[in-house]
């Protein structure tokens, strides 16, 4: 247990480090039973209680609560099986996403989901946040690769969401577990599925003059019947900054640039390159580069993996969202992020999931500076507004935190943000286990309401109102 | 669509209002599944029509009461299909029965980006609730974590909650390529063949065993499919026969649903040893999925399912009234009971169907 202001300060904050908070305490338990007893006893004593994996979110999901407990899973860190007959790893939650392919890697499997923060996120904190990657459009999301959390309820009650057969009786309440941002039960324990690696992987990099070409592009290559293993868009800023850190060989003369990834046997893969080499040309790429070799296809994805730290270079700060949108919108939504740029005096370079519409634009600023900052703060919240009037949504895969609670009164309606509440309530009847999080109160909304309209931007300023 | 949508609201209202339980059903096809079906009858198929589809987004968008087959038919001319291959039980089934019902047919538990059930397809939906008021979860697109994914809870539901007003769900490509092999083996055999073949990269979409015969259907790309041709041998079906044999496994036409007696549902760890129980067995979805025509006391199905690392349902047949579906712990039925309480407070919809006190 960590009491002292200098052994809680490191916990302060998670990867949203524009929001901090000292928690009252830290516990850091080693044993179920010992996660049971702190349960038991906040719950007897009406206490809050966070939970917390690596810490490597970045909405803020596990920000402490300046009166309740920050409790730590760093130590659940062992794997338990790794069952290659049945594809399955049991591993605790503070196991590492990317240590479990690396456990199953000697049986020729691996875990799918792959976040940007695989060497440090932890599976614990995948289950909280329902996290992706840039495989998702083929291989899902952690919700389509785990089949069972082991876990206790608020009151320390020891529950099983799913299990090890691919169904469970009654409702599937794992799928609501997972993405519940630690509000709905704490997790110790989880079963995941491994899949086999695939023989072979082939990268093309696709140039495009206009970045809605290479937005047309990316419904071209799903409109011909093709489901690329990755798909992911960097606009010229965007490769331009990352170029001179990951020596990656992008094309800097291009406005936009495709990665698109086919994999599985060697035959399987030189069709669909081919394929996909048709559908790029005449959706106008300019260049198509692919991979000759394997490292020359990691050192593709080096560049865009590494977008953020070089973002980090570039600039004192740097503020990533994630809303995500159909994906005709693409070109549309990277030409008005353009605009914002001027509208809020920020550069925002982009990297996209564009086979799922995910975007994750990179808005650098100043953070010692108060006006930068909330430039900043605005730009993201300009563009979360603009994906929800795209009929998308404000996260596709960070989570809400504390982070896009306003925007969440803008994707949602009164009643639905009221039936969350009462799931919350369902699963957490006391509303100890990370409150505040997620779900804007009523109060918030309307707060955030008259603010928008007091700084004139109305919602929807098009529809007439009376 | 609006008149609809504000007579069924004002229904669900009277109805919480008196107390009046409520059978959310449209074609019936699904009658036999679950407990026993009671309340006055309230059909969503006032609710019609496909509301969007654009191909290249992946997603099709449907109200409840659209016949499945219309559904299918859609994304058919387009070359796209729902991956998890649901079971019609009839030609009046409705997308909005499919999802309630949360069944998923022989592409379950395939390999590749067509893997899931009914949930992991499921992308929003919108929901009536018991104080009548219309609820939207999820959306349209495939990466969306805000607020709680309750639209994924619906899937196998069967009605407790609400009525589903519509659905969004992912679509995909219909494979290039298929073939059918058959092979004769053993169960023991077939069991361990179906789970090695599960961690190599080989392109199966559907397993069905039975009487000594393991059928395997192959999905994917052209190269894909030839290239696991020779590693997997077995003797290749027609497309003609292939289509009907797999078609009659999903609608359970096939000769092993004949008859009057028991159908179980024993859904398993894939790796699960045979069961030893005295009855007659069709095994899918990898080992994963086994029926079983048994007219053994339902406690035994239990107990031997549970041991086994699964649960057994009581699927068509027999006698309902203990409860078809495996009861749960005492933990998750606190959660469920709260759960129904929030959204249909007074509980009118589909009483007693998925549990007693639910």
């Amino acid at each position: 247990m960590l009491i002292d202001e200098e052994d809680t300060r490191p916990y302060e904050c998670d990867g949203l480090t524009l929001l901090r908070q000292l928690p009252m305490v830290v516990v850091l338990p080693e044993s179920e039973a010992q996660v049971i007893q702190v349960l038991k006893i906040c719950h007897a004593l009406n206490v809050p209680v966070v939970p917390r994996g690596a810490g490597t979110g970045l909405a803020g999901s596990a920000l402490p609560h300046a009166g309740g407990v920050l409790l730590s899973l760093a130590k659940f860190n062992r794997i338990l099986k790794i069952d290659p007959q049945a594809r399955t790893a049991t591993v605790q939650p503070g196991v590492p996403n990317l240590a479990i392919s690396a456990a199953a890697a000697p049986y020729r499997l691996y875990y799918a989901p792959d976040p940007s923060s695989q060497i440090a996120c932890t599976i614990g904190g995948n289950v909280a946040e329902n996290s992706g990657g840039v495989h998702c459009l083929k291989y899902g999301l952690t919700l389509h690769n785990v089949l069972r959390v082991h876990g206790l309820t608020v009151a320390g009650e020891s529950v099983e969401f799913g299990g090890t057969s691919l169904d469970a009786p009654g409702l599937d309440l794992l799928a609501l577990v997972i993405g519940s941002e630690g509000m709905l039960a704490v997790t110790t324990e989880v079963t995941v599925r491994l899949v086999p690696n695939p023989q072979t992987a082939c990268c093309i990099m696709a140039s495009f003059a206009d970045v809605e070409d290479a937005g047309r592009a990316v419904a071209a290559l799903i409109a011909a019947g093709i489901i690329p293993a990755g798909l992911e868009m960097l606009d010229q800023a965007a490769a331009r900054l990352v170029e001179p850190f990951a020596n990656a060989g992008y094309d800097l003369d291009a406005a936009a640039i495709l990665l698109c990834e086919s994999d599985g046997t060697p035959e399987e893969v030189a069709e669909e390159i081919t394929r996909m080499s048709e559908v790029l040309r005449a959706a106008h790429a300019t260049r198509l580069q692919v991979s000759a070799h394997e490292a020359e296809r990691q050192r593709f994805w080096a560049g865009r993996k590494n977008a953020f730290p070089a973002a980090g270079r570039a600039a004192p700060a740097y503020y990533c969202t994630d809303g995500t949108i159909p994906r005709k919108h693409l070109g549309a939504m990277l030409k008005s992020i353009q605009a914002m740029e001027r509208q809020f005096g920020l550069r925002c370079p982009n990297v996209f999931h564009a086979g799922d519409g995910n975007l994750h634009p990179l808005i650098l600023f100043d953070d010692c500076d108060p006006d930068s900052v909330a430039r900043a703060e605005a730009f993201g919240a300009a563009i979360l507004e603009a994906s929800v009037r795209l009929g998308g949504t404000i996260t596709g895969e960070h989570g809400v935190g504390v982070e896009k609670l306003d925007q969440m009164c803008s994707q949602f309606d009164r009643p639905t943000l009221d039936a969350f509440h009462a799931v919350k309530r369902a699963f957490d009847p006391p509303g100890l286990l990370n409150p505040g999080k997620v779900v804007p109160t009523l109060h918030r909304c309307a707060e955030y309401g008259r603010m928008r309209v007091h700084a004139g931007e109305l919602k929807f300023p098009e529809l007439p109102r009376f | 669509m609006e008149d609809a949508l504000t007579s069924l609201a004002d229904r669900v209202r009277a109805a919480t209002a008196e107390r009046t339980p409520l059978q959310i059903r449209a074609g019936g096809t699904k009658d036999f599944y679950g407990n026993t079906p009671r309340g006055e009858v309230l059909d969503p198929r006032v609710l019609q029509g496909i509301l969007a589809y654009e191909p290249e987004e992946l997603v099709i968008t449907a109200l409840a009461g659209t016949s499945l087959t219309e559904v299918e038919a859609t994304l058919q001319a387009h070359g796209q299909m729902l991956a998890f291959e649901p079971p019609h039980f009839g030609s009046s089934a409705t997308i909005g029965g499919c999802v309630a019902a949360g069944l998923a047919g022989p592409r379950r538990a395939s390999s590749g980006y067509t893997y899931g059930s009914v949930r992991d397809f499921l992308l929003g939906a919108r929901l009536l609730d018991g104080r009548g008021q219309l609820l939207s979860f999820g959306g349209t697109v495939i990466k969306n974590v805000a607020g709680y994914d309750v639209a994924r809870v619906l899937a196998g539901s069967l009605g407790i909650l609400g009525v589903i007003v519509d659905v969004s769900l992912k679509v995909l490509p219909r494979p290039v390529c298929e073939a059918t092999l058959r092979f004769e083996m053993d169960e023991v055999t077939a069991l361990s063949k179906l789970n090695s073949w599960g961690g190599e990269p080989l392109p199966i979409s559907a397993s069905a065993w039975s009487g000594g015969t393991l059928t395997l259907r192959l999905s994917g790309a052209a190269a894909a499919v030839r290239s696991a041709r020779p590693r997997l041998g077995g003797e290749e079906i027609g497309s003609t026969d292939a289509d009907a044999f797999w078609r009659e496994v999903r609608e359970h036409t096939a000769q092993f649903f004949a008859g009057s007696e028991p159908l179980w549902r024993l859904s398993l760890p894939s790796t699960a040893e045979p069961h030893g129980l005295s009855a007659e067995q069709l095994i899918e979805w990898g080992g994963a999925l086994r029926w079983l025509r048994a007219s053994l006391p339902a406690t035994e199905i239990r107990g031997r399912a549970q041991r086994l690392g699964g649960h057994a349902t009581l699927f068509r047949g027999g006698d309902r009234a203990q409860g078809v579906f495996t009861p749960l712990t005492p933990a998750l039925a606190a959660i469920h009971q709260r759960l129904k309480a929030q959204f249909d407070p007074h509980g009118i919809f589909n009483p007693g169907r998925m549990f007693d006190v639910l």
